[in-house]
């Protein structure tokens, strides 16, 4: 079924990106504004923008009914979730379906299995993906013989913790048996639980993600992975691909247990199967599935070309996979800069506020994914990403270069933005060198 | 137990004192509702009204308070706007065929109903939340509104 119509129920430099590429496809679009964002740039290039509520996004952006009612009443076919808000609540997959609309994303089902972090573990599991090696144990004795399997570093964490307490770090496999005796005997103080398990630990790793897409009938192709190790308090920063310093053999390993697990589900749609790289011991495991277009999805559209998008729409229409493994060409390195209204002087502090000018940088190799101009306001009330800037060249040296150039040519005055945090980070010896880990921006110390 | 006018002006005046816009009292035979403030009567109501729905009334909840604010009027000069509370599809009269709510010219109070906003099934009933005459018919009937679209104006009593 050809989508004529997209309702789009999500706001900023995303709702802009979906929004051009229907425009670019032929297809109408009707943005889900809340009243914090009636003159924004995506509530001006859509064709029409309805007022879904107050600014306040469980008023607005979260509210499935008032959302789908919109939708309906505004004659759209589709809904495209984007990221955050709805994207992955199964009940708003099943109210778009229930009405009749074609939701732009994986089954109700799916987001369903992965979703659910134990449920997720054991599809991983059953289709033959690595997880973090772990066990629970009830006697010393158990404790002695999976920490021989699992092997050291590991964790002893008590079952009934949480939030840090109750671990212990074992280095060498001869104090597992006190660590766990003592570990217990802590656990059964603290929390009323004795109950102990091991789990390896990743003193250095990386995250390394996979983009796939399915056909929702098992067919699935990857388009390759992306680095996001540039982290700040679990929140990406920098993001790139290919991921460097890898193993061809490890590469190769992680790419098809992505494209296996997404093949278990009978996944639909775009998606991304997030894995921890354990860099010492040059091995991988899984760690999720985001069942959406992610926000770094430009830097894999850079290398292969590939407008992730149009792909969505492509597959709720039906039309499955138009490309198949082997037509997925890889050219050249990409880099993404998110721009977030954060102060990296104030420990990143949110800086909303009035954007009194917004010149973004332009030039071969360079996209910038805004919803930003001259006198828009990012509202206190939403995330602050501003914009991302992605620059594509050759190589990573020419992409590094290319995006520090861009970064120089961004100006933006009238809140404070982090683009002197990337600034610092590209310009720096180990990160050029490629192939950091998620510890990096922790260990980079404040800017000054 | 039963409540003397000495205890319900103890209560309001402990509520008075408080943070609490709201208190609901129940105790066999006796139900107390105090609100605190006039914007609490503008607030929208929800209710189910199957009549308006024939073809598919779920089940819903007797009565749900809705909980969205109440939209600002604003004043212009030929009254003020009682503008939509949430989007949804307007009606003017609780069922195809029956009355309006409200014509030009009806006087309203500030609880009065002016129309229902219907999401979903769910009919929501929208107030005036002024009190003065009804001077324009803004809104549709059967159309949908915005968040913040004005339904009618009304001219408000001094």
């Amino acid at each position: 079924m050809a989508i004529r119509r997209v309702f789009v129920a999500n706001r900023g430099e995303i709702a802009a990106r979906i929004i051009r590429t229907c425009r670019a496809l032929g297809i109408e679009t009707v943005l889900a504004v809340s009243a914090a964002d009636r003159d924004s740039v995506p509530a001006r290039l859509a064709d029409r923008a309805v007022c879904v509520g107050p600014a306040r996004s469980t008023d607005s952006y979260l509210l499935v009914n008032t959302l789908v009612h919109a939708a309906l009443a505004t004659g759209c076919d589709a809904v495209h979730p984007g990221y955050g808000f709805l994207s992955e609540r199964a009940p708003f997959a099943r109210a778009c379906e229930q009405a009749g609309l074609v939701f732009i994303g994986p089954t109700p089902e799916q987001i369903d299995a992965v979703g659910d972090k134990l449920r997720a573990r054991s599809e991983a599991v059953a289709a033959d993906v690595p997880v973090v090696p772990g066990a629970t144990v009830d006697t010393v004795q158990d404790a002695v013989e999976a920490a021989a399997r699992i092997g050291t570093p590991l964790l002893v964490k008590a079952v009934g913790g949480g939030g840090g307490r109750g671990m212990k770090r074992v280095d060498v496999l001869a104090d597992v048996a006190q660590a766990v005796e003592l570990a217990s005997a802590e656990a059964a103080a603290a929390f009323g639980d004795a109950r102990v398990y091991l789990e390896r630990y990743v003193s250095r790793g990386r995250h390394v993600e996979l983009q796939v897409l399915g056909d929702g009938r098992g067919g699935v192709i990857h388009l390759g992975e992306r680095d996001c190790s540039v982290q700040r308090r679990y929140q990406k920063l920098i993001e790139e691909t290919p991921a460097v310093g890898l193993s061809p053999q490890l590469l190769a390993q992680l790419r098809e247990a992505g494209v296996r697990f997404a093949q278990r589900l009978s996944y639909r749609g775009a998606g991304t199967v997030e894995f921890l790289v354990d860099t010492e011991r040059d091995c991988f495991y899984f760690l999720e599935m985001n069942a959406r277009i992610q926000v770094e999805h430009p830097v894999t559209e850079a290398v292969t070309g590939v407008d992730l998008v149009a792909e969505q729409i492509a597959i709720a229409e039906g039309q499955g996979l138009r490309l198949r493994q082997q037509d997925v060409l890889f050219n050249g390195h990409a880099i993404e800069c998110r721009i977030n209204a954060e102060d990296p002087l104030r420990d990143f502090a949110p800086s909303p506020g009035r954007v009194r000018s917004a010149q973004w940088a332009e030039g071969f190799g360079v996209r910038v994914d805004t919803h930003i101009q001259d006198g828009s306001m990012v509202p206190p009330f939403y995330d602050s990403l501003m914009g991302k800037i992605i620059a594509h060249g050759a190589d990573r040296a020419s992409a590094i270069a290319q995006l520090q150039q861009a970064l120089a040519d961004t100006q933006i005055d009238g809140v404070a933005t982090n683009i002197r945090f990337h600034q610092r980070v590209l310009a720096d010896a180990e990160f050029q060198s490629g192939g950091i880990d998620t510890g990096y921006v922790g260990r980079l110390g404040p800017l000054t | 137990m039963s409540l003397t006018a000495a205890d319900i002006q103890e209560i309001m005046r402990l509520i008075e004192a408080s943070d609490f816009d709201e208190l609901i009292l129940e105790t066999a035979g006796t139900k107390l509702v105090l609100r605190r403030g006039a914007a609490v009567a503008a607030a929208p109501v929800s209710v189910a009204v199957p009549a308006v729905a024939p073809s598919a009334a779920p089940a819903q909840a007797a009565v749900v308070v809705a909980a969205s604010a109440p939209v600002e009027s604003h004043s212009s000069a030929d009254g003020t706007a009682v503008e939509s509370p949430m989007l949804g599809t307007f009606y003017r009269a609780p069922k195809p065929g029956a009355a309006a709510f409200v014509e030009v010219g009806t006087a309203v109070e500030a609880d009065t109903v002016i129309g229902i906003v219907e999401v979903m099934k769910l009919m929501n009933t929208v107030r005036a939340g002024v009190r003065g005459t009804v001077t324009a018919l803004v809104a549709v009937d059967g159309a949908l509104v915005e968040y913040g679209e004005t339904l009618i104006r009304v001219a408000v009593a001094e």
